[in-house]
Protein backbone atom coordinates (compact mmCIF):
# COMPACT_ATOMS: atom_id res chain seq x y z
CA UNK A 1 0.00 0.00 0.00
CA UNK A 2 0.92 3.45 -0.77
CA UNK A 3 0.56 6.22 1.35
CA UNK A 4 0.95 9.54 0.77
CA UNK A 5 0.68 11.85 3.53
CA UNK A 6 0.78 15.46 3.03
CA UNK A 7 3.49 16.27 0.99
CA UNK A 8 4.87 19.37 -0.71
CA UNK A 9 7.10 20.52 -3.10
CA UNK A 10 8.86 23.93 -3.28
CA UNK A 11 11.57 25.12 -5.55
CA UNK A 12 13.61 28.53 -5.62
CA UNK A 13 12.84 30.57 -8.16
CA UNK A 14 15.19 30.94 -10.62
CA UNK A 15 15.33 34.70 -10.80
CA UNK A 16 15.76 35.25 -6.99
CA UNK A 17 11.99 35.70 -6.52
CA UNK A 18 11.14 34.09 -3.86
CA UNK A 19 10.03 30.14 -3.84
CA UNK A 20 7.43 28.50 -6.03
CA UNK A 21 4.99 25.92 -5.03
CA UNK A 22 4.63 23.22 -6.83
CA UNK A 23 2.62 20.16 -4.71
CA UNK A 24 1.08 21.50 -1.92
CA UNK A 25 -0.36 19.21 0.86
CA UNK A 26 -1.45 16.35 -0.88
CA UNK A 27 -2.44 13.22 0.82
CA UNK A 28 -3.89 10.23 -0.49
CA UNK A 29 -3.47 6.12 -0.41
CA UNK A 30 -2.71 3.38 -2.98
CA UNK A 31 -4.59 0.44 -1.83
CA UNK A 32 -2.57 -2.97 -3.11
CA UNK A 33 -3.83 -4.37 -6.55
CA UNK A 34 -5.74 -0.83 -7.00
CA UNK A 35 -5.68 0.78 -10.41
CA UNK A 36 -5.25 5.31 -9.89
CA UNK A 37 -5.53 7.04 -12.73
CA UNK A 38 -3.97 10.60 -11.97
CA UNK A 39 -5.35 13.41 -14.33
CA UNK A 40 -5.58 17.09 -14.55
CA UNK A 41 -4.26 20.17 -16.19
CA UNK A 42 -1.01 20.48 -17.90
CA UNK A 43 1.55 21.87 -15.11
CA UNK A 44 -1.26 21.06 -12.51
CA UNK A 45 2.29 19.18 -10.44
CA UNK A 46 1.12 15.10 -11.95
CA UNK A 47 4.21 14.45 -13.17
CA UNK A 48 6.03 15.89 -9.96
CA UNK A 49 3.92 13.84 -7.75
CA UNK A 50 4.94 10.45 -9.92
CA UNK A 51 8.84 11.66 -9.60
CA UNK A 52 8.43 12.43 -5.92
CA UNK A 53 6.93 8.70 -5.62
CA UNK A 54 9.77 7.42 -7.41
CA UNK A 55 12.14 9.12 -5.56
CA UNK A 56 13.61 11.71 -8.20
CA UNK A 57 12.67 14.39 -6.86
CA UNK A 58 12.57 14.52 -2.81
CA UNK A 59 9.38 16.34 -0.99
CA UNK A 60 10.13 19.65 1.03
CA UNK A 61 7.23 18.55 3.42
CA UNK A 62 4.94 15.61 4.22
CA UNK A 63 5.57 12.34 4.02
CA UNK A 64 5.68 8.80 2.07
CA UNK A 65 4.91 5.61 3.07
CA UNK A 66 5.19 2.31 1.19
CA UNK A 67 3.88 -0.94 2.58
CA UNK A 68 4.36 1.05 5.97
CA UNK A 69 7.80 1.57 5.20
CA UNK A 70 9.13 5.51 5.57
CA UNK A 71 10.06 5.96 1.58
CA UNK A 72 10.54 9.55 1.79
CA UNK A 73 13.85 10.11 1.81
CA UNK A 74 15.12 6.95 0.40
CA UNK A 75 17.02 7.16 -2.58
CA UNK A 76 15.54 5.81 -6.69
CA UNK A 77 17.98 2.79 -6.11
CA UNK A 78 16.28 1.91 -2.51
CA UNK A 79 12.65 2.32 -3.77
CA UNK A 80 13.32 0.27 -6.90
CA UNK A 81 14.25 -2.49 -5.00
CA UNK A 82 11.48 -2.34 -2.37
CA UNK A 83 9.29 -2.65 -6.06
CA UNK A 84 8.36 0.98 -7.55
CA UNK A 85 8.84 1.72 -10.84
CA UNK A 86 8.63 4.24 -12.94
CA UNK A 87 7.73 4.76 -16.98
CA UNK A 88 9.10 7.77 -18.27
CA UNK A 89 6.75 10.38 -19.94
CA UNK A 90 9.69 11.17 -22.16
CA UNK A 91 12.11 7.63 -21.88
CA UNK A 92 16.00 8.42 -22.57
CA UNK A 93 17.86 6.46 -25.29
CA UNK A 94 20.81 4.45 -25.05
CA UNK A 95 23.45 4.27 -27.73
CA UNK A 96 24.66 1.08 -27.89
CA UNK A 97 21.82 -0.90 -25.50
CA UNK A 98 20.05 -3.42 -27.37
CA UNK A 99 15.85 -3.77 -26.71
CA UNK A 100 16.28 -7.28 -25.52
CA UNK A 101 19.56 -6.14 -23.07
CA UNK A 102 17.22 -2.96 -21.95
CA UNK A 103 14.62 -5.09 -20.88
CA UNK A 104 16.80 -7.98 -19.38
CA UNK A 105 18.49 -4.67 -17.20
CA UNK A 106 15.03 -3.64 -16.49
CA UNK A 107 14.72 -7.61 -15.54
CA UNK A 108 17.54 -8.19 -13.16
CA UNK A 109 18.77 -10.81 -15.50
CA UNK A 110 19.06 -12.35 -18.59
CA UNK A 111 15.45 -12.14 -20.00
CA UNK A 112 15.04 -15.41 -22.09
CA UNK A 113 13.80 -14.50 -25.39
CA UNK A 114 10.50 -15.46 -25.67
CA UNK A 115 9.88 -13.72 -22.58
CA UNK A 116 11.14 -10.45 -24.30
CA UNK A 117 8.48 -11.16 -27.36
CA UNK A 118 5.88 -11.52 -25.16
CA UNK A 119 6.64 -8.53 -23.00
CA UNK A 120 6.72 -7.08 -26.62
CA UNK A 121 4.18 -8.01 -28.44
CA UNK A 122 2.14 -7.02 -25.62
CA UNK A 123 2.88 -3.24 -26.35
CA UNK A 124 2.23 -4.07 -30.01
CA UNK A 125 5.95 -4.38 -31.36
CA UNK A 126 6.77 -6.91 -33.54
CA UNK A 127 9.36 -8.72 -31.18
CA UNK A 128 11.56 -10.43 -33.98
CA UNK A 129 12.17 -6.70 -35.56
CA UNK A 130 13.26 -5.04 -32.06
CA UNK A 131 15.23 -7.09 -29.81
CA UNK A 132 18.60 -6.22 -31.36
CA UNK A 133 17.86 -2.92 -31.98
CA UNK A 134 19.02 -0.43 -30.27
CA UNK A 135 17.55 1.80 -28.33
CA UNK A 136 18.89 5.07 -30.04
CA UNK A 137 17.35 7.63 -32.16
CA UNK A 138 16.57 5.07 -35.26
CA UNK A 139 13.40 4.72 -33.02
CA UNK A 140 10.12 6.89 -33.35
CA UNK A 141 9.02 8.77 -30.13
CA UNK A 142 6.44 5.98 -30.38
CA UNK A 143 8.34 2.93 -30.48
CA UNK A 144 10.46 4.53 -27.34
CA UNK A 145 7.64 4.76 -25.19
CA UNK A 146 6.08 1.27 -25.91
CA UNK A 147 9.26 -0.03 -25.07
CA UNK A 148 9.38 1.81 -21.70
CA UNK A 149 6.10 0.69 -20.75
CA UNK A 150 7.70 -3.47 -21.40
CA UNK A 151 10.55 -2.71 -19.18
CA UNK A 152 8.02 -2.31 -16.50
CA UNK A 153 5.88 -5.04 -17.65
CA UNK A 154 9.61 -7.31 -17.47
CA UNK A 155 10.03 -5.95 -13.90
CA UNK A 156 8.69 -7.89 -10.65
CA UNK A 157 6.40 -4.97 -9.16
CA UNK A 158 4.56 -3.64 -6.58
CA UNK A 159 3.77 -0.24 -7.66
CA UNK A 160 4.40 0.79 -11.23
CA UNK A 161 4.08 4.20 -12.35
CA UNK A 162 3.25 5.42 -15.73
CA UNK A 163 3.38 8.97 -17.01
CA UNK A 164 1.48 9.79 -19.52
CA UNK A 165 2.05 6.36 -21.61
CA UNK A 166 -0.71 6.96 -24.75
CA UNK A 167 1.53 9.98 -25.29
CA UNK A 168 2.93 10.15 -29.02
CA UNK A 169 1.70 6.72 -29.51
CA UNK A 170 -1.31 6.52 -32.61
CA UNK A 171 -5.07 5.69 -32.03
CA UNK A 172 -4.70 1.87 -33.76
CA UNK A 173 -1.31 1.45 -30.76
CA UNK A 174 -3.24 3.17 -28.19
CA UNK A 175 -6.32 0.31 -28.24
CA UNK A 176 -4.23 -2.41 -27.61
CA UNK A 177 -2.53 -0.53 -24.97
CA UNK A 178 -5.54 0.16 -23.19
CA UNK A 179 -5.60 -3.62 -23.29
CA UNK A 180 -2.44 -4.82 -22.36
CA UNK A 181 -3.13 -1.94 -18.95
CA UNK A 182 -6.59 -4.15 -18.54
CA UNK A 183 -4.52 -7.68 -18.59
CA UNK A 184 -2.31 -6.41 -16.59
CA UNK A 185 -4.70 -4.45 -13.79
CA UNK A 186 -6.42 -7.94 -14.07
CA UNK A 187 -3.66 -10.59 -13.92
CA UNK A 188 -0.92 -9.10 -11.88
CA UNK A 189 -1.41 -7.98 -8.05
CA UNK A 190 0.65 -4.67 -8.83
CA UNK A 191 -1.10 -1.88 -7.75
CA UNK A 192 -1.01 0.79 -10.81
CA UNK A 193 -0.49 4.60 -11.14
CA UNK A 194 -1.14 6.11 -14.41
CA UNK A 195 -1.36 9.57 -15.31
CA UNK A 196 -3.23 10.29 -18.34
CA UNK A 197 -5.74 12.32 -20.21
CA UNK A 198 -7.33 9.85 -21.90
CA UNK A 199 -10.96 8.33 -21.34
CA UNK A 200 -10.65 5.38 -22.28
CA UNK A 201 -7.56 4.87 -19.38
CA UNK A 202 -9.67 6.29 -16.59
CA UNK A 203 -12.28 3.75 -17.58
CA UNK A 204 -10.22 1.36 -16.43
CA UNK A 205 -9.50 2.59 -13.38
CA UNK A 206 -10.57 1.95 -9.51
CA UNK A 207 -9.71 5.31 -8.25
CA UNK A 208 -9.15 8.94 -10.09
CA UNK A 209 -7.20 11.42 -8.35
CA UNK A 210 -7.33 14.98 -10.14
CA UNK A 211 -4.72 17.50 -9.48
CA UNK A 212 -4.80 21.35 -10.36
CA UNK A 213 -2.19 24.08 -9.50
CA UNK A 214 -0.35 21.23 -7.40
CA UNK A 215 -3.17 20.90 -5.02
CA UNK A 216 -5.89 17.64 -5.27
CA UNK A 217 -8.95 18.87 -7.18
CA UNK A 218 -10.77 15.80 -5.99
CA UNK A 219 -10.08 12.34 -5.44
CA UNK A 220 -12.53 9.36 -5.11
CA UNK A 221 -13.59 6.00 -7.07
CA UNK A 222 -14.13 6.32 -10.99
CA UNK A 223 -18.24 5.95 -10.03
CA UNK A 224 -17.83 9.55 -8.19
CA UNK A 225 -14.80 11.13 -10.46
CA UNK A 226 -15.85 10.29 -13.83
CA UNK A 227 -19.14 11.24 -14.76
CA UNK A 228 -17.93 14.92 -13.31
CA UNK A 229 -15.09 15.31 -15.30
CA UNK A 230 -16.65 14.14 -18.78
CA UNK A 231 -19.91 16.58 -17.89
CA UNK A 232 -16.82 18.93 -17.12
CA UNK A 233 -15.10 18.50 -20.74
CA UNK A 234 -18.08 18.40 -22.07
CA UNK A 235 -19.04 21.97 -21.26
CA UNK A 236 -15.87 23.35 -22.12
CA UNK A 237 -15.59 21.60 -25.78
CA UNK A 238 -18.39 22.57 -27.82
CA UNK A 239 -18.59 20.46 -31.15
CA UNK A 240 -19.81 23.71 -32.90
CA UNK A 241 -16.35 24.95 -31.62
CA UNK A 242 -17.91 28.16 -29.77
CA UNK A 243 -16.22 26.76 -26.58
CA UNK A 244 -13.81 28.07 -24.34
CA UNK A 245 -11.35 25.13 -24.14
CA UNK B 1 56.76 -21.48 -24.78
CA UNK B 2 53.55 -19.52 -23.58
CA UNK B 3 53.15 -19.62 -19.55
CA UNK B 4 49.85 -18.55 -17.83
CA UNK B 5 50.55 -14.59 -18.54
CA UNK B 6 50.66 -14.89 -22.00
CA UNK B 7 47.94 -16.83 -22.43
CA UNK B 8 45.47 -14.42 -20.54
CA UNK B 9 46.92 -11.57 -22.33
CA UNK B 10 46.02 -13.38 -25.07
CA UNK B 11 42.63 -14.47 -24.21
CA UNK B 12 41.84 -11.05 -23.39
CA UNK B 13 42.59 -9.84 -26.96
CA UNK B 14 41.73 -12.23 -28.91
CA UNK B 15 39.92 -15.16 -27.34
CA UNK B 16 43.05 -16.97 -28.01
CA UNK B 17 41.70 -20.22 -26.02
CA UNK B 18 38.97 -21.09 -28.59
CA UNK B 19 40.75 -21.04 -31.17
CA UNK B 20 39.42 -23.59 -33.58
CA UNK B 21 41.71 -26.64 -34.45
CA UNK B 22 43.15 -26.03 -38.16
CA UNK B 23 43.02 -22.43 -37.93
CA UNK B 24 46.09 -20.23 -39.25
CA UNK B 25 48.15 -18.30 -36.18
CA UNK B 26 50.91 -16.50 -35.47
CA UNK B 27 51.92 -15.60 -32.16
CA UNK B 28 54.87 -12.72 -31.39
CA UNK B 29 55.97 -12.34 -27.93
CA UNK B 30 58.29 -9.57 -26.97
CA UNK B 31 59.50 -8.83 -30.27
CA UNK B 32 59.55 -12.70 -31.77
CA UNK B 33 57.21 -15.30 -33.33
CA UNK B 34 56.69 -18.34 -30.85
CA UNK B 35 53.99 -20.03 -32.52
CA UNK B 36 52.96 -20.36 -35.78
CA UNK B 37 50.06 -22.65 -37.64
CA UNK B 38 49.41 -22.34 -41.20
CA UNK B 39 47.10 -24.44 -43.69
CA UNK B 40 47.01 -25.03 -47.29
CA UNK B 41 44.69 -21.69 -47.87
CA UNK B 42 46.72 -19.04 -45.21
CA UNK B 43 50.11 -18.86 -45.70
CA UNK B 44 52.44 -17.08 -43.05
CA UNK B 45 55.93 -16.19 -43.87
CA UNK B 46 58.72 -14.26 -42.36
CA UNK B 47 59.88 -11.10 -44.32
CA UNK B 48 63.24 -11.15 -45.20
CA UNK B 49 64.00 -7.55 -45.15
CA UNK B 50 62.29 -6.83 -41.57
CA UNK B 51 60.74 -7.93 -38.87
CA UNK B 52 57.02 -9.36 -39.82
CA UNK B 53 55.21 -11.31 -41.59
CA UNK B 54 53.48 -11.80 -44.76
CA UNK B 55 49.64 -13.51 -44.30
CA UNK B 56 48.79 -14.99 -47.99
CA UNK B 57 45.37 -15.90 -48.12
CA UNK B 58 44.26 -17.47 -51.21
CA UNK B 59 41.51 -16.70 -53.53
CA UNK B 60 38.40 -18.51 -53.08
CA UNK B 61 39.01 -19.03 -49.50
CA UNK B 62 35.15 -19.17 -47.32
CA UNK B 63 35.30 -18.93 -43.79
CA UNK B 64 38.83 -18.86 -42.09
CA UNK B 65 40.00 -17.40 -39.27
CA UNK B 66 43.27 -16.06 -38.75
CA UNK B 67 45.17 -14.87 -35.76
CA UNK B 68 47.87 -12.75 -35.07
CA UNK B 69 48.09 -11.08 -31.95
CA UNK B 70 51.24 -10.09 -30.11
CA UNK B 71 52.14 -9.43 -26.73
CA UNK B 72 54.46 -7.45 -24.65
CA UNK B 73 55.66 -9.36 -20.89
CA UNK B 74 58.61 -7.61 -20.37
CA UNK B 75 59.60 -4.04 -19.84
CA UNK B 76 61.65 -1.81 -21.66
CA UNK B 77 60.65 -3.82 -24.97
CA UNK B 78 60.27 -1.59 -28.09
CA UNK B 79 58.40 -3.85 -30.87
CA UNK B 80 57.93 -2.58 -34.33
CA UNK B 81 56.39 -5.02 -36.68
CA UNK B 82 55.69 -5.40 -40.28
CA UNK B 83 52.90 -7.68 -41.20
CA UNK B 84 51.01 -7.12 -44.78
CA UNK B 85 47.89 -9.41 -45.51
CA UNK B 86 47.37 -10.04 -49.64
CA UNK B 87 44.12 -11.07 -49.54
CA UNK B 88 43.20 -13.21 -52.73
CA UNK B 89 40.15 -12.68 -55.03
CA UNK B 90 36.45 -13.75 -53.84
CA UNK B 91 37.87 -14.80 -50.26
CA UNK B 92 36.20 -14.16 -47.25
CA UNK B 93 38.42 -14.47 -44.00
CA UNK B 94 38.54 -13.04 -40.94
CA UNK B 95 41.53 -11.56 -39.03
CA UNK B 96 42.08 -11.15 -35.01
CA UNK B 97 44.60 -9.04 -34.18
CA UNK B 98 45.76 -7.08 -30.85
CA UNK B 99 48.24 -6.21 -28.73
CA UNK B 100 48.40 -6.91 -24.60
CA UNK B 101 50.98 -5.41 -22.78
CA UNK B 102 52.38 -6.65 -19.24
CA UNK B 103 54.37 -4.20 -17.79
CA UNK B 104 55.32 -4.90 -14.29
CA UNK B 105 58.30 -2.95 -14.45
CA UNK B 106 59.41 0.80 -14.81
CA UNK B 107 60.59 1.12 -17.76
CA UNK B 108 58.01 1.52 -20.91
CA UNK B 109 57.09 -1.28 -23.73
CA UNK B 110 56.38 -0.21 -26.72
CA UNK B 111 54.47 -1.73 -29.78
CA UNK B 112 54.43 -0.80 -33.32
CA UNK B 113 52.09 -2.55 -35.66
CA UNK B 114 52.42 -1.16 -39.46
CA UNK B 115 49.79 -3.24 -40.99
CA UNK B 116 49.15 -2.80 -44.95
CA UNK B 117 46.14 -5.42 -46.47
CA UNK B 118 45.57 -5.50 -49.90
CA UNK B 119 42.27 -6.46 -51.02
CA UNK B 120 41.80 -8.50 -54.20
CA UNK B 121 38.42 -8.10 -56.02
CA UNK B 122 34.95 -9.39 -54.55
CA UNK B 123 36.65 -10.52 -51.20
CA UNK B 124 35.95 -9.53 -47.88
CA UNK B 125 37.67 -9.12 -44.71
CA UNK B 126 36.56 -8.71 -41.25
CA UNK B 127 39.42 -7.45 -39.18
CA UNK B 128 39.00 -7.23 -35.42
CA UNK B 129 42.23 -5.81 -33.28
CA UNK B 130 42.00 -5.20 -29.57
CA UNK B 131 44.52 -3.01 -27.88
CA UNK B 132 44.85 -3.94 -24.00
CA UNK B 133 47.47 -3.15 -21.33
CA UNK B 134 48.11 -4.38 -17.82
CA UNK B 135 50.86 -4.28 -15.04
CA UNK B 136 51.94 -2.88 -11.49
CA UNK B 137 54.76 -1.53 -12.91
CA UNK B 138 55.13 2.25 -13.49
CA UNK B 139 56.14 1.66 -17.55
CA UNK B 140 54.58 3.15 -20.01
CA UNK B 141 52.41 1.05 -22.28
CA UNK B 142 52.43 2.14 -25.83
CA UNK B 143 51.02 0.97 -28.67
CA UNK B 144 50.99 3.21 -32.27
CA UNK B 145 49.67 1.02 -34.84
CA UNK B 146 49.50 2.18 -38.19
CA UNK B 147 47.50 0.61 -40.63
CA UNK B 148 47.04 0.91 -44.88
CA UNK B 149 44.61 -0.74 -46.41
CA UNK B 150 44.08 -1.19 -50.51
CA UNK B 151 40.46 -2.05 -51.94
CA UNK B 152 39.92 -3.54 -55.38
CA UNK B 153 36.40 -3.51 -57.18
CA UNK B 154 33.69 -5.07 -55.00
CA UNK B 155 35.89 -5.56 -51.97
CA UNK B 156 34.36 -4.86 -48.65
CA UNK B 157 36.77 -4.05 -45.06
CA UNK B 158 34.51 -4.56 -41.79
CA UNK B 159 37.77 -2.87 -39.07
CA UNK B 160 37.16 -2.86 -35.48
CA UNK B 161 39.33 -1.90 -33.39
CA UNK B 162 38.73 -1.61 -29.63
CA UNK B 163 41.13 -0.25 -26.58
CA UNK B 164 40.11 -0.46 -23.44
CA UNK B 165 41.75 -0.43 -20.93
CA UNK B 166 45.70 0.12 -19.32
CA UNK B 167 47.01 1.76 -22.23
CA UNK B 168 48.98 4.69 -21.28
CA UNK B 169 49.50 6.21 -24.82
CA UNK B 170 48.27 5.49 -28.23
CA UNK B 171 48.90 6.97 -31.49
CA UNK B 172 46.87 5.36 -34.37
CA UNK B 173 47.20 6.01 -37.86
CA UNK B 174 44.88 4.39 -40.71
CA UNK B 175 44.99 4.91 -44.11
CA UNK B 176 41.98 3.11 -46.78
CA UNK B 177 41.89 3.78 -50.91
CA UNK B 178 38.47 2.54 -52.04
CA UNK B 179 38.02 1.46 -55.57
CA UNK B 180 35.21 0.73 -57.69
CA UNK B 181 32.23 -0.16 -55.22
CA UNK B 182 34.72 -0.91 -52.77
CA UNK B 183 32.79 -0.73 -48.97
CA UNK B 184 34.83 -0.09 -45.99
CA UNK B 185 33.63 -0.18 -42.18
CA UNK B 186 35.05 0.76 -39.47
CA UNK B 187 34.61 1.13 -35.92
CA UNK B 188 36.87 2.49 -33.52
CA UNK B 189 35.86 2.05 -29.52
CA UNK B 190 38.02 3.16 -27.33
CA UNK B 191 38.11 4.30 -23.41
CA UNK B 192 41.18 6.41 -21.59
CA UNK B 193 41.39 7.04 -17.88
CA UNK B 194 43.86 7.78 -15.71
CA UNK B 195 46.67 9.86 -17.62
CA UNK B 196 46.33 8.17 -20.33
CA UNK B 197 46.51 9.80 -24.26
CA UNK B 198 45.19 8.51 -27.31
CA UNK B 199 45.23 9.98 -30.75
CA UNK B 200 43.50 8.81 -33.69
CA UNK B 201 44.30 9.85 -37.27
CA UNK B 202 42.35 8.46 -40.23
CA UNK B 203 42.10 9.46 -43.81
CA UNK B 204 40.10 7.49 -46.54
CA UNK B 205 40.17 8.14 -50.00
CA UNK B 206 36.88 6.94 -52.07
CA UNK B 207 38.24 6.72 -55.77
CA UNK B 208 36.68 3.88 -57.74
CA UNK B 209 32.56 4.95 -58.86
CA UNK B 210 30.21 3.47 -56.05
CA UNK B 211 32.48 3.11 -53.65
CA UNK B 212 31.25 3.72 -49.60
CA UNK B 213 32.49 4.24 -46.39
CA UNK B 214 31.30 4.36 -42.95
CA UNK B 215 33.51 5.86 -40.18
CA UNK B 216 32.37 5.05 -36.44
CA UNK B 217 34.11 6.60 -33.39
CA UNK B 218 32.93 5.92 -30.06
CA UNK B 219 35.20 7.08 -27.10
CA UNK B 220 34.89 7.66 -23.31
CA UNK B 221 37.24 10.14 -21.84
CA UNK B 222 37.80 9.55 -17.96
CA UNK B 223 39.98 11.23 -15.26
CA UNK B 224 42.52 13.38 -16.83
CA UNK B 225 42.84 11.46 -20.07
CA UNK B 226 42.79 13.27 -23.35
CA UNK B 227 41.63 12.36 -26.59
CA UNK B 228 42.31 13.65 -30.56
CA UNK B 229 39.84 12.22 -33.21
CA UNK B 230 40.94 13.33 -36.56
CA UNK B 231 39.20 11.05 -39.59
CA UNK B 232 39.12 12.29 -42.72
CA UNK B 233 37.31 11.19 -45.86
CA UNK B 234 37.79 12.40 -49.34
CA UNK B 235 35.05 12.11 -52.47
CA UNK B 236 37.79 11.62 -55.33
CA UNK B 237 34.81 9.47 -57.34
CA UNK B 238 30.34 9.03 -57.15
CA UNK B 239 30.46 7.81 -53.69
CA UNK B 240 29.37 8.13 -50.34
CA UNK B 241 30.52 8.09 -47.21
CA UNK B 242 29.22 8.78 -43.95
CA UNK B 243 31.95 9.99 -40.90
CA UNK B 244 29.67 9.64 -36.56
CA UNK B 245 32.37 10.66 -34.05
CA UNK B 246 30.44 10.28 -30.31
CA UNK B 247 32.52 10.86 -27.16
CA UNK B 248 31.36 10.63 -23.31
CA UNK B 249 33.69 13.14 -21.70
CA UNK B 250 33.71 12.47 -17.44
CA UNK B 251 35.66 14.22 -14.98
CA UNK B 252 38.77 16.10 -15.80
CA UNK B 253 39.21 14.63 -19.30
CA UNK B 254 39.65 15.85 -22.08
CA UNK B 255 38.61 15.10 -25.96
CA UNK B 256 38.95 17.25 -29.53
CA UNK B 257 37.10 15.48 -32.63
CA UNK B 258 38.15 17.52 -35.65
CA UNK B 259 36.26 15.49 -38.64
CA UNK B 260 37.07 16.87 -42.52
CA UNK B 261 35.08 15.73 -44.83
CA UNK B 262 36.35 16.43 -48.34
CA UNK B 263 34.70 16.14 -51.96
CA UNK B 264 36.44 16.44 -55.41
CA UNK B 265 33.75 15.02 -57.57
CA UNK B 266 29.91 16.46 -57.72
CA UNK B 267 28.30 12.80 -57.20
CA UNK B 268 30.36 12.27 -53.88
CA UNK B 269 28.32 12.48 -50.86
CA UNK B 270 30.11 12.94 -47.68
CA UNK B 271 28.30 13.53 -44.16
CA UNK B 272 30.09 13.74 -40.78
CA UNK B 273 28.60 13.66 -37.94
CA UNK B 274 30.63 14.82 -34.45
CA UNK B 275 28.95 15.11 -30.83
CA UNK B 276 31.17 15.02 -27.36
CA UNK B 277 29.11 15.18 -24.23
CA UNK B 278 28.24 13.95 -20.65
CA UNK B 279 26.27 11.39 -19.43
CA UNK B 280 22.83 12.12 -19.84
CA UNK B 281 21.42 12.18 -16.10
CA UNK B 282 17.91 11.26 -17.90
CA UNK B 283 19.85 7.56 -18.52
CA UNK B 284 20.88 7.70 -15.42
CA UNK B 285 17.87 8.32 -13.04
CA UNK B 286 15.83 5.31 -15.50
CA UNK B 287 18.37 2.41 -15.26
CA UNK B 288 18.46 3.60 -11.12
CA UNK B 289 14.73 3.23 -11.78
CA UNK B 290 15.47 -0.42 -12.32
CA UNK B 291 17.63 -0.83 -9.02
CA UNK B 292 21.14 0.11 -9.88
CA UNK B 293 23.55 2.23 -7.82
CA UNK B 294 24.58 5.38 -9.76
CA UNK B 295 27.88 3.53 -10.55
CA UNK B 296 26.57 0.80 -11.54
CA UNK B 297 24.28 2.70 -14.03
CA UNK B 298 26.87 4.68 -15.12
CA UNK B 299 28.96 1.03 -15.97
CA UNK B 300 26.28 -0.22 -18.25
CA UNK B 301 25.78 3.10 -20.01
CA UNK B 302 29.61 3.48 -20.83
CA UNK B 303 29.34 -0.56 -21.63
CA UNK B 304 26.54 -0.15 -23.83
CA UNK B 305 27.97 2.84 -25.49
CA UNK B 306 31.09 1.28 -26.00
CA UNK B 307 29.36 -2.03 -26.76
Amino acid sequence: MLEVKNIGFTVENENGGGSLEIIEDVSFTLEDGKFLVITGPNGGGKSTLARLIMGIEKPTKGEILYNGTDITNLSITERAKLGIGYAFQQPPRFKGLTVRKLLSLAHGSDLPENECCSYLTRVGLCSMDYLNREVDTSLSGGEVKRIEIATLMARNLGLAIYDEPEAGIDLWSFSMLVQSFRDIAAERNESVMIISHQERIMQLADDILVIADGKIRSFGTKEEILPTLLGEFDSKCSLRGDGNA
Amino acid sequence: MLNITDKNLLDRISDFSSIPVGASYNIRKNGQGVERSTNEKVLITNKTDKPGIDITVLPETKGEKIYIPVIITEEGVSDKVYNDFYIGENADVTIIAGCGIHNSGCNESRHEGIHRFFIGKNARVVYIEKHYGEGEGTGEKILNPETAVYMEENSVCEMESVQIKGVDSTKRNTVAKLGKNAKFIVTERLMTHGKQIADSDMTIELNGEGASAQIISRSVAKDESKQVFYPKAVGNAPCSAHVQCDSIIMDNAGIRSIPEIAANHAEAAIIHEAAIGRINNEQLLKLMTFGMTPEEAEEIIIQGFLN
